[in-house]
């Protein structure tokens, strides 16, 4: 570093450091077309590069680098799941995400925090005992705690929440952490960048050409593309791009919303999460509470944020802390939740030779992130996808074989 | 506040409502192959655009139509399903 430095001081010309190459216009031809610049996408690109030496990749994005979901989420990352599927896959995740910041050399402000699944009644505590069995079957540290632990670990917390929903225990998940959502997304692109792979910002997807049941190339507004192989990680875009292969799946998109308060001292070390109260909540390393809430209700394409969402979460928010009462919300804002009906999420190869899809990934996909990109990394390279995504493959609806793990969203849509 | 207009009660406030989905003809179960079924099950038309959509009034327990662009949020038309008031004589016309 002080040699970095004195080089400057030498020197008259400072350019401000890149992540990446910036190139002038796609190539005529590449071996992947990854469709999305998001963390899920440039994971791919990355791991493409790194673990199965396919470079001559081309990421494109239609806006900037993890503007989308990526930079939209309340950076939450945990495995305690309700499924041995789910549970194992995102153990996987936590496991990468907890390098990720030396691999990556970029700091990512991963803080491990411990998650509290706060329950409020009978039946809540029942699906918390269930998760933390499964949990500890699987090898990932969850267990149920009750009222003295909770109120040791947050003392700030009203657990009579106002008389209206006084907590019986929680679902405590040790690993549960938060990240720099941002810096997951800039980080994998430029290590991306360096192993060989090419992002193309503002380079929009307008039709994919398939022939004979074959992916052979995608139009996009800088010109046509060959490729037989194109993944689609776009998250709330997602059944736009599908329409354009005709591929039908359960995806329906519903915005999810999120805020902030102004910065504080640090006072909340823990995550915490109501589902009766519909809140998730963490303070993040500037000091800002990130809060989220459910679903919006209905189908919308759009990411406009509501009146109604910061008056439904803050009054919760004041029922678990009364003197949140003058703090200030300083930002809100909503994401496009491509939702499937089991939440699980839609990984691996299509019935269209060549078009891979990674997506239905509604309001769980930032923790994901390293795994999804590494196995779709796989399943590209292999052109098959490896045990640890076959619960989550597209044929699973039309084999009745869903991987149910609605029981496991953070807060009760 | 959001809006919308019932074809029994008027105009009122979004919370009243629940979204139903959209309206589909499903295929006849007697004749259709099973992946055409699991396809009915399963699959929607995700892609936005104006759509034919069920929504009900809780408060008055009222099922009906609306005609929603799902991109713009637009509702044009609500109406009451059935032979005799599928037709714009009984549907409500709304700007909302």
């Amino acid at each position: 570093m002080p040699l970095r430095l004195l080089k400057f001081a030498l020197s008259k010309d400072h350019p401000a450091p890149r992540f990446f190459k910036t190139h002038e216009a796609p190539k005529k031809s590449y071996d992947v077309v990854i469709i999305g610049g998001g963390g899920h996408g440039l994971a791919a690109a990355y791991y493409l590069a790194k673990d199965h030496g396919i470079t001559n990749v081309a990421v494109l994005e239609k806006g900037y680098i993890g503007g989308g979901n990526t930079g939209r989420n309340t950076t939450i990352v945990r495995s305690n799941y309700l499924t041995p599927e789910g549970v194992n896959f995102y153990d996987a995740s936590v496991k990468i995400y907890e390098g990720l910041s030396e691999e990556l050399d970029l700091n990512l402000f991963y803080s491990t925090r411990g998650h509290f699944t706060l329950a409020h009644t009978e039946s809540a505590m029942r699906t918390m005992r269930w998760r933390a069995e499964v949990n500890k079957h699987v090898g990932v540290e969850s267990r149920v705690v009750g009222p003295d632990e909770i109120a040791k670990a947050c003392p700030q917390l009203d657990m009579s929440c106002s008389g209206q929903a006084p907590i019986l225990g929680a679902l405590y998940h040790a690993p549960g952490s938060v990240a720099r959502h941002d810096g997951v997304a800039w980080g994998y692109a430029r290590g991306a960048d360096r192993l060989g792979a090419e992002i193309h910002q503002n380079t929009e997807v307008l039709a994919i050409d398939v022939k004979n049941g074959k992916v052979c190339g995608v139009k996009t507004n800088k010109g046509y593309i060959e490729t037989k192989q194109v993944l689609c990680a776009v998250a709330g875009f997602t059944p736009r791009i599908t329409e354009m292969v005709d591929l039908q799946t359960p995806i329906v998109i519903h915005p999810l919303q999120a805020c902030v308060t102004e910065p504080m001292k640090p006072w909340l070390d823990t995550i915490l999460v109501s589902g009766s109260l519909h809140v998730y909540v963490s303070q993040s390393s500037r000091g800002e509470l990130v809060m989220g809430s459910s679903l919006d209700p209905y189908e919308v394409h759009s990411t406009r944020s509501t009146l109604d969402f910061v008056e439904g979460l803050t009054s919760h928010m004041l029922d678990m802390f009364p003197f949140l009462s003058n703090v200030k919300v300083v930002r809100q804002w909503a994401g496009m939740a491509d939702m499937t009906p089991d939440f699980a999420p839609i990984m691996g190869k299509t019935p269209i030779e060549g078009f891979y899809i990674d997506a239905g990934w509604g309001t769980w996909g930032f923790k994901a992130t390293p795994i999804s990109g590494k196995t779709m990394a796989q399943t590209i390279a292999n052109d098959s996808a490896p045990d640890l995504i076959h619960s989550f493959r597209l044929s699973r609806f039309e084999d009745y074989e869903l991987t149910g793990e609605k029981g496991a969203a953070s807060v009760g849509h | 506040m959001k809006l919308l207009t019932c074809p029994m009660n008027g105009t009122r406030p979004l919370s009243e409502f629940i979204f139903g989905g959209e309206y589909r003809e499903g295929p006849d179960p007697k004749t259709c192959t099973d992946a055409e079924w699991a396809s009915y099950v399963h699959n929607r038309s995700g892609a936005p655009g104006d759509k034919k959509e069920w929504w009900y009034h809780s408060p008055s327990g009222t099922w009906f139509i609306a005609e929603r662009n799902t991109l713009t949020d637009k509702v044009t038309r609500t109406y009451l399903l059935g032979p005799n008031n599928n037709n714009s004589s009984l549907a409500q016309e709304n700007g909302k």
